[in-house]
């Protein structure tokens, strides 16, 4: 386990131990356009990758609330990736870059706060890289293993 | 309580394979508000959307979850069955079992089965949060702006105007034409561009459909798709057009002459004009920054000689507003300044001419009747060197793109020359020569015989003079040597490049350029003629480098757009969009800077009930917004919300995983 950057305060305690079985849960917050579609052709081309990521389709990235951020981490997942249209391609003209923008200072917030950084990541993935949306979230499932699990609510509120 | 129905395809073998099907229907069962599951074959074929359209009355079902494909695949499919069974087509959400799932674990059945029953709660946790949603409605007004009047801008009114639509074409110049109007004969099949362009130029003037509005620019463009507001600044032209019959009596009399652009600059033109004979409309404009009479206040000449009193010159710029539903931006093309070929003495050696140049001369209504002429001497030359990829596919010293058109106008050009010049001999410097077209290869082929022109591959890298002659060296790399080049004459074909304002123009139109200025189709593909904004259409080189038979094939594909757009009074439109809930709105106007389409903005409500005074809030015009949803993000008070995209609907997939 990494140590936390801010030790203000420390969700990630150190001490919490993974089971042997533990998976981590990951939310992929993909915008339509491009990068929805890139994971639609990484499973055209039946590309492997891990099976952690739960995807939830938007229009853009610029869509991304805070909020969402938050709220994933606070209640059912262990890392989230967001992933949107290449600087200059976005389908809506510009909200890619709105979405950076914002995902760089909600990174900082929840950094702060005393989550790793790399719980939640941001990348740029085409209709075209189905490729690259394979090798991403290896990438970001790797990192979320090592950083364990986050240890708050779960399900329940849906089930029966 | 909700009563949702979920629906577990196989896709035949593509997801039971790989996922334990009858164990996600098993999963779904358990969630509370779901009362029916059930899974079949292949969901998308007629017998599996019939299981739906029946579960939905027997179960009184008030939302529907099908976990299959992508929803890219299939989403409309399966709006279709719910609005076939009576019930609001956006009570559907789609679980993508196959594409996210199936597809990419297959070594991991059980992983791949946990994922599909997680993405399928996820979907009826988010159908949940579903509202009814109906395709919004939007009147159309049934007129198109055309901006430019080349070939391009000719083509797409005319059609657009046989359909019986108003067209307004705006074009910058004082005559309709463009670049064509400036060319000789044409490849592949060397008709005179003049012959086939001017009975098309008469009929945009005469057409009772089109109101050709010359010498003026676009200022500004309000308004949506359908719903557009356009100011056009019409330039002084201080003659009045209604009168004046053209005589030419003015432009014979003006005392000042000023360099020819139709020419490009080989002769002189009068201060007051038309730019060629042909011209459309044949009426001539004073020229405001040469004529003596509107920089001094001296001459007047053109005033006393033309006897229907014509000239006006206290005339005034005009601004003429229109209301227009669709528009067509045919800028065209600029050509590439060859200033940074030093080491070929580009602006130091009087002949070294650009291939328009040479086209002009060549013309028969140009100003060397036709013939070739050394600018130095005047005399016709002998030897001509034309090289090829001047600017083009030269990253270093120009662009880096193909320009297209250079490697069959220089073609035809060694055509002409030894039409013109019996005796003399064209050399040709080339890197490839792209001849890809209908005819266009046996076209090279056929001049190469023809003519015997020596074909020379390799880049120039030296022009020097010796007397009165240029030596072009360059590279042969097919002997691999250096070669040189006794020339009389040696022939640019310069890049084409955007026009100079198309940033301007595509800013205050509010549609993307790319970085060389050429304005950026919707898709590569699949959406060559529309923009990314909504009613507005490419036809011709501002797009990218074409010739003529590619430029009309884009022109009548964008009248074909247009017409299709006001087929019908009213257009509808996808009801995913944002609206503002002015009770929760501070009036920030942060939503106002982010929306990438201009769609917010201010309106004023009472502060309360029966209240006087008023506050502002923002207000979402439902004809313009496209539905991305940077508005819903960056609002504070959480005032916005986006249609099948709401805050509770994606806090119910995160929630629920
Ligand atoms: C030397 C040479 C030879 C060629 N020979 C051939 C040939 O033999 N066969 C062939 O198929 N093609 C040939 N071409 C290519 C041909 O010229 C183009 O394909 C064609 O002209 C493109 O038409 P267009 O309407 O897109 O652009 P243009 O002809 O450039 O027309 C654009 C029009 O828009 C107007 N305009 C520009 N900006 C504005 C604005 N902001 N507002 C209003 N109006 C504006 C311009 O004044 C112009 O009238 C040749 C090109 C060159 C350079
Ligand atoms: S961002 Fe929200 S609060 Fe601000 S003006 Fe827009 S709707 Fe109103
Ligand atoms: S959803 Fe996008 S297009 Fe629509 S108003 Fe909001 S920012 Fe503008």
């Amino acid at each position: 386990m990494e140590t936390v950057t801010n030790q203000l305060v420390s969700i990630e305690k150190p001490e919490i131990v993974a089971p042997p079985d533990w998976q981590p849960v990951i939310i992929g917050i993909l915008c339509n356009w491009c990068s929805y579609a890139g994971s639609d052709l990484t499973g055209t081309s039946r590309l492997q990758y891990p099976p952690n990521i739960r995807i939830i389709r938007v229009p853009c990235s610029s869509r991304v609330d805070t909020w969402f951020l938050i709220k994933s981490l606070q209640t059912t997942a262990d890392g989230v990736l967001v992933s949107g249209c290449h600087p200059g391609d976005c389908h809506y003209i510009s909200g890619n870059y709105f979405a950076r923008r914002r995902f760089l200072v909600t990174k900082k917030l929840l950094n702060f706060v005393g989550f790793h950084e790399n719980r939640i990541q941001f990348s740029w993935v085409s209709a075209a890289e189905g490729p690259k949306f394979a090798k991403v979230v290896s990438k970001v499932t790797e990192d979320i293993k090592k950083l364990g699990p986050l240890h708050l609510y779960k399900k329940e509120n849906f089930e029966k | 309580m909700a009563r949702v129905g979920v629906f577990v395809c196989f896709c035949g073998a593509n997801i039971a394979d790989y996922v334990d099907v009858p164990q996600v229907v098993e999963e779904a069962k358990r969630i509370r508000e779901v009362k029916f599951a059930i899974d079949y074959k292949y969901m998308c074929s007629d017998p599996g959307q019939q299981q739906i359209r029946d579960a939905i009355a027997q179960h009184r079902l008030t939302s529907i979850v099908v976990a299959a494909c992508s929803p890219r695949m299939h989403e409309k499919t399966f709006r279709k069955a719910l609005s076939d069974a009576g019930m609001n087509p956006y009570l559907l959400e789609v679980a993508n079992i196959r594409e996210h799932s199936s597809w990419v674990h297959q070594k991991d059945k059980k992983a791949a089965t946990e994922k599909a029953s997680d993405l399928v709660r996820m979907a009826v946790a988010k159908s949940i949060a579903n509202e009814q949603l109906h395709e919004i409605s939007v009147p159309v007004t049934k007129r198109a702006l055309v901006i430019g009047g080349g070939i391009a801008g000719i083509q797409a009114a005319l059609d657009i105007a046989d359909a019986r639509i108003p067209v307004v074409l705006v074009e910058k110049s004082p005559s309709i034409g463009g670049k064509m109007a400036q060319l000789d004969e044409t490849f592949p099949t060397l008709d005179c561009a003049q012959c086939i362009l001017t009975p098309k130029m008469v009929d945009v003037a005469s057409h009772p459909y089109i109101e050709l509005i010359p010498y003026s620019e676009v200022l500004e463009l309000q308004g949506f798709v359908g719903n557009y507001k356009v100011k056009i600044k019409k330039k002084a032209s201080y003659v009045n057009f209604k009168t004046c019959t053209g005589c030419g009596a003015c432009w014979q009399k003006c005392p000042v002459k000023v360099d020819n652009e139709y020419n490009m600059g080989i002769d002189k033109r009068k201060a007051i004009y038309t730019p060629f004979p042909q011209a459309v409309p044949n009426k001539p404009v004073i020229d405001a920054e040469h004529c003596t009479m509107l920089t001094k206040g001296k001459c007047g000449i053109c005033a006393k000689v033309c006897e229907k009193g014509s000239i006006d010159y206290q005339m005034q710029d005009e601004i003429i507003e229109r209301e227009i539903g669709a528009v067509v931006v045919a800028t065209g093309y600029d050509m590439w300044d060859p200033k940074p070929y030093e080491e070929y003495g580009v602006g130091r050696f009087k002949d070294i001419i650009t291939s328009l140049e040479f086209e002009r001369m060549v013309s028969a209504n140009g100003p060397t009747n036709g013939l070739p002429l050394r600018p130095s001497d005047g005399k016709v030359p002998k030897n001509v060197v034309f090289i090829k990829c001047v600017g083009s596919r030269d990253e270093a010293k120009g662009i880096s793109y193909c320009s297209k058109i250079c490697c069959m106008y220089t073609t035809k050009h060694t055509i002409l020359l030894h039409h013109k010049v019996h005796d003399s001999h064209a050399y040709v410097f080339y890197m490839d020569i792209r001849a890809a077209g209908k005819g266009y290869e046996e076209f090279v082929e056929k001049a190469q015989v023809d003519t015997g022109t020596t074909y020379l591959r390799g880049r120039v890298s030296k022009i020097y003079k010796k007397g009165d002659k240029l030596m072009v060296r360059g590279e042969d790399a097919q002997i691999g040597q250096v070669v040189e080049v006794e020339a009389d004459l040696v022939v640019l074909a310069t890049a084409v490049s955007a026009p100079k304002d198309n940033p301007d123009l595509a800013r205050l139109l509010g549609i993307s350029y790319d970085k060389y200025g050429y304005l950026s189709e919707a898709h590569p593909k699949l959406r060559p003629v529309e923009t990314a904004k909504a009613g507005i259409f490419l036809a011709g080189c501002t797009q990218a480098p074409k010739d003529i038979p590619e430029t009309v094939s884009q022109a009548s594909a964008c009248a074909a757009k247009v017409c299709g757009l006001f087929a019908g009074d009213t257009m509808k439109k996808d009801p995913m969009i944002s609206t503002v809930n002015t009770e929760y709105c501070s009036g920030c106007q942060n939503c106002v800077k982010v929306c990438p389409y201009g769609a917010i903005v201010t309106d004023e409500v009472p502060f309360g009930h029966g209240s006087k005074e008023l506050r502002t809030v923002a207000k979402i015009n439902e004809g313009v917004c496209q539905g991305c949803g940077s508005c819903v993000a960056i609002c504070r008070s959480t005032a916005i919300n986006l249609a099948g995209f709401t805050d509770p609907q994606i806090i119910n997939e995160i929630v629920s995983i």
